[in-house]
């Protein structure tokens, strides 16, 4: 008589096995929650950049969510990274300093307004689509601008008290708490995405970004599809912008900046694009090279930053991820 | 010549890619001085300014430190930019281990930066940023520079009492822009005025004829300015002189922001007759001020101009000094709080100043300025002194 | 009702310096992504480069205003030559997000190398004597420098559309831009050819950056800040267009100084607005070819 899996008295094993193919679980999965555990130990006067660091990757995660699996290239999504900042931050500053949910308000808000502006806007494709990014995110900070009285304008929004975690633990200057809720969050927006990436539909995305006219030929809801993942996107970017607000205490009008959006693009493709874990190199490199860097000479930054990049596009297409794979099957195929 | 960026400096930061600062040994106090200052964004030039001074005062008084008593400067980037700053200034504070902060260029970063130094009881002595509520933001903040409301009331005042009956203000939109407007506004209506319109720019704004030309088609008696000073500066003054306010018969006033001592030779002589009200000339006459121009001249050169934004480092700086010469070398925050209120340094380059205990804002005498041609240089004359001006604004507005 | 009227002369006039300005710099870069397909986000580097040597050559070395713009120009257009066989060359038909990241990665050098060099501060730049101060037409006073820059940006981009028409030089350009593989076949060297339409609108670039140095600050940021708006006149102009950009500069122009002008407080908003909307309409801009 063959037992099910399913049956309770079933070697687990198999069972295991099974959910672990299913979701492509790789024990090296693990290594980048083992290296921020041991940072938080190993440097913790720098725990203030480190969750700093965690909230940019999962900006970074969202951008790779459009760009590296649905094919749109984006240089405005700080728009929506912004969103997030301003509403978690306006939350606490008038009143309502609770992180988690003003997290959750942040991601909301941030997916109503990508939802719209995909909506609008995602017809268009090429040049056309990257320019109306861009004017989404520059029509958004010229409101933010102006909208002074409210949102601070130029001196960036002041006064925001946010509560403890869960009642207890306070956001202080050292960056403990901030931190711990930063990977907490990241974690849980990790696997949205790798979830998202690993479904049927995060497949069809990739149809979609290699053959649109053979996706549309079977009939797959293309537009839909597109304004969904921009959606969800977009509602990542705002909780990496709330993050941000709620971790400095602070927003200012550079969350909406064409400076933002290009720079976490560039933090992307330096880790590589489309692989999952580009941004959890990306985004540290980037980073921390920028805080070593540019504190001993802002500008130098900019000048070895930009060699750097213009290296890396003749000499390492794909990033650091795209390097590691070529190294590891030199003559094999891609993904 | 970009070989010449890869300098010794930048090799040893990229071999010490995630390390701490070393730390001071040795039997010696090392008294951390942490400068948040704008080296890179639209405030990076009067930002070098800012800096030359504290450097010069430094480098100059060194020798009047106790014994045993040393300093090391510390000095971040925050890019004109307020999240930036903030986050400098939290580094400052928690990984370097700063006892004491100075500097910040901008209102809105000193005003991020603020909070911060109420949690950690680390003082901030402001060189610059002029936002007048900023000292009531945190008791561990005091100002040495100024306010807007103390040079533009004053303006406001002496532009009324010349017979203009009508004013058009044309203001930067940030913090020392609203601040600038609503003081000369006040300083004018009081004294009789009649404001007819205010406009207001964006900050980073490279092109001012539009908005002159609006301020030209209200035909004032008189056209009051703020910009922040440096490149903008001239921008504006060209802007004046290329659409013709003094043949159109319009007066232009403005604080010391527009004809900024370092920018002067970079104008023309389209500034010629400017009125404008500030701390410090190039121009004045007295001892004190001869003996930095000329220790300034030593350090950086004769074709370098130090402005009231250097004189602000200066005498910033002068204050960390006699904090640290009072408690030789060992304060806490409240300690050093207690030396900066009520601080007077009679030899600052600007004439007497002194730090009210009440506020913690500077008090110092404002001058009234005309801009003129002398041996083929433009220079601001002082030809007014109103002597011991306190920050009008924290007068008319006590704290709740 | 004649001072609105006069308001309105000085919108325009002002709006019309703006947009021969934008427009200089702007339809190189029109041409580069039409023809190349090329998104080059660093052009605005090749305005301020001419930019900065112009202003160099004048305030150190005391050249004439022509001389200097002349040399400006030549310099930057020998520069951009090395730059296009070096890198762009290898990037051409490639991935758009290589290009994105190269460019990108050019402007930031193109920021830090400006600040090492020249500071922070914006370049001064006084026109010469001949041009400064006011003139009267018609009972306005104008500005002598910017009408200047009005009457030259005319006579230039006459004499552009003139050898489009009418050169064998824009004959291909129109043609390779039109369809590139039937260009080859028929014999035209497209490689030269982009070399060429390269060279010249960096060059028209630099004297851009140039003429306009008064309206557009040289500073080290200037790739950067304002790569927006030359971005908005390309894509509204249409790609590959060279008659595009001119009618898109026009409307950002004074769009752009009449909202300065009469509602200040709302800023770039409009122009925003506007770009959406007209992209809406036109994705492929004006006269954008699909």
């Amino acid at each position: 008589m063959m037992i099910s899996p399913d049956h309770p008295s079933a070697d687990p094993k198999p069972m295991l096995d099974s959910f672990a193919r299913r979701h492509r679980l790789d024990p090296r999965e693990a290594l980048p929650w083992l290296v921020a555990i041991a940072a938080y130990f190993a440097f913790p006067d720098y725990l203030a950049l480190q969750a700093q660091i965690l909230a940019t990757i999962v900006f970074a995660l969202s951008v790779d969510l459009l760009l590296g699996y649905a094919g749109i290239v984006t240089l405005g999504h700080a728009a929506f990274f912004g969103v997030g900042a301003y509403t978690a931050g306006l939350l606490a500053a008038n009143g309502w300093g609770e992180p988690l949910s003003g997290l959750l308000a942040g991601a909301l808000a941030a997916g109503v307004v990508g939802f719209v502006a995909g909506a609008i806007i995602l017809r268009t494709s090429g040049l056309t689509l990257l320019m109306q990014t861009l004017v989404v995110a520059a029509m958004l900070y010229e409101l933010a601008n102006k909208a002074g009285r409210i949102t601070g304008g130029a001196d960036g929004l002041q006064g925001m008290q946010v509560w403890p975690v869960f009642g207890t633990f306070r956001f202080d200057m050292f960056g403990k708490t901030a931190f711990l809720y930063c990977l907490a969050v990241l974690l849980i927006c990790w696997l949205v995405v790798r979830t998202v990436v690993h479904s049927a539909f995060g497949r069809s995305l990739t149809g979609i970004r290699e053959n649109v006219l053979r996706m549309h030929a079977i009939g797959a809801p293309v537009d839909r599809r597109k304004v969904l993942v921009y959606t969800l996107s977009a509602a990542l970017a705002g909780v990496a912008g709330a993050l941000i607000a709620q971790t400095t205490q602070f927003v200012g009008l550079g969350t909406l900046s064409l400076e933002r959006s290009g720079t976490i693009l560039i933090m992307l493709i330096i880790g590589g694009v489309g692989q999952l874990y580009g941004s959890f190199i990306g985004v540290p490199l980037y980073m921390i090279a920028q805080d070593r860097f540019a504190s001993v000479d802002p500008v130098y930054w900019y000048f070895w930053i930009g060699l750097f990049m213009v290296v890396l596009v003749l000499f390492a297409r794909g990033g650091v991820l795209g390097v590691v794979r070529r190294l590891r099957q030199p003559d094999g195929p891609q993904k | 010549m970009p070989w010449k960026l890869l300098n010794w400096k930048f090799l040893l930061s990229f071999a010490a890619f995630a390390a701490c600062y070393p730390t001071a040994a040795g039997a010696q106090t090392v008294v951390k001085i942490g400068i948040v200052n704008s080296f890179s964004g639209f405030l990076a030039a009067p930002g070098d300014e800012m800096q030359k001074g504290m450097d010069l005062y430094a480098k100059e008084h060194m020798k009047d430190l106790p014994q045993g008593v040393t300093i090391e400067v510390i000095k971040r980037d925050d890019g004109t930019n307020p999240e930036v700053g903030k986050r400098v200034a939290q580094e400052l504070i928690t990984r370097d281990k700063v006892n004491i902060l100075l500097g910040v260029m901008g209102s809105p970063i000193a005003a991020a930066i603020a909070p911060l130094t109420a949690e950690a009881k680390i003082p901030l002595v402001i060189t610059n940023a002029a936002g007048v509520s900023i000292p009531r933001i945190s008791p561990y903040v005091a100002r040495v520079s100024f306010t807007q409301w103390q040079t533009a009331v004053p303006l406001g005042k002496w532009a009324a009492q010349q017979g203009w009956k009508k004013a058009v203000s044309a203001v930067s939109d940030f913090i020392p822009g609203h601040d600038a407007e609503a003081a000369f506004n006040k300083g004018y209506i009081d004294a009789g005025g009649q404001i007819l319109s205010a406009i207001r720019f964006p900050t980073n704004n490279p092109d001012f004829a539009p908005f002159v030309q609006k301020a030209k088609d209200a035909k004032p008696d008189v056209l009051f300015i703020f910009v922040p000073g440096g490149t903008q500066a001239t921008a504006m003054i060209k802007a004046i002189k290329d659409l013709g306010l003094r043949e159109a018969g319009i007066n232009v006033v403005s604080t010391q922001d527009l004809v900024p001592d370092e920018e002067l030779p970079n104008m023309g002589d389209a500034p010629v007759g400017l009125v404008t009200a500030g701390n410090y000339s190039t121009g004045a006459s007295r001892t004190a001020n001869t003996v930095f121009l000329s220790a300034w001249a030593r350090e950086y050169g004769p074709r370098s101009t130090p402005d009231f934004f250097a004189v602000g480092g200066w005498d910033g700086m002068a204050a960390v000094f006699d904090i640290i010469k009072q408690s030789k070398g060992k304060f806490t925050g409240d300690e050093a709080m207690a030396v900066l209120k009520g601080w007077k340094n009679l030899d600052s380059p600007r004439g007497p100043i002194s730090i009210d205990p009440d506020t913690r804002d500077i008090v110092q005498n404002i001058y009234m300025r005309r801009t003129e041609m002398k041996d083929g240089k433009l220079v601001n004359t002082e030809f007014e002194t109103i002597p011991n001006v306190k920050d009008p604004w924290k007068e008319l507005n006590p704290p709740k | 009702m004649n001072d609105i009227a006069s308001a309105a002369v000085n919108v325009a006039f002002h709006g019309l310096t703006l947009a021969m300005v934008l427009y200089l710099i702007s339809v190189g870069l029109s041409v580069t992504m039409g023809l190349m397909g090329f998104v080059n986000l660093a052009h605005g580097a090749f305005a301020m480069a001419g930019g900065y040597v112009m202003t160099t050559l004048m305030n150190r070395w005391g050249l004439d205003f022509p001389l200097a713009l002349f040399l400006a120009v030549a310099v930057v257009t020998a520069g951009s030559l090395v730059l296009e066989r070096l890198l762009y060359r290898r990037l051409y038909g490639g991935d758009e997000l290589d290009q994105v990241l190269l460019t990108m990665g050019l402007i930031f050098m193109s920021v830090g190398a400006a600040t090492y060099i020249w500071g922070p501060l914006a370049q001064p730049m006084q026109p010469p004597e001949l041009l400064r101060g006011q003139f009267n037409l018609l009972g306005h006073t104008l500005p002598a420098y910017r009408s200047f820059l009005i009457v030259c940006g005319a006579i230039i981009v006459t004499v552009l559309w003139l050898a489009l028409e009418r050169t064998r030089f824009g004959a291909q350009l129109r043609a390779a831009v039109d369809n590139l593989r039937m260009a080859e076949t028929i014999g035209i060297n497209t490689s030269r050819l982009f070399a060429t339409a390269f060279a010249f609108g960096s060059g028209l670039a630099a004297l851009g950056g140039g003429l306009g140095a008064d309206l557009l600050a040289i500073t080290p940021g200037y790739a950067l800040d304002n790569l927006v708006y030359f971005l908005i006149v390309v894509a509204v102009g249409g790609l590959g267009s060279i008659r595009g950009p001119f009618l898109a500069a026009l409307v950002v122009g004074i769009a752009d100084t009449a909202l300065k002008y009469y509602v200040p407080q709302f800023g770039a908003f409009f122009i925003y607005a506007l770009t959406m909307a007209i992209l809406l309409r036109y994705p492929h801009g004006i006269f954008g070819r699909t």
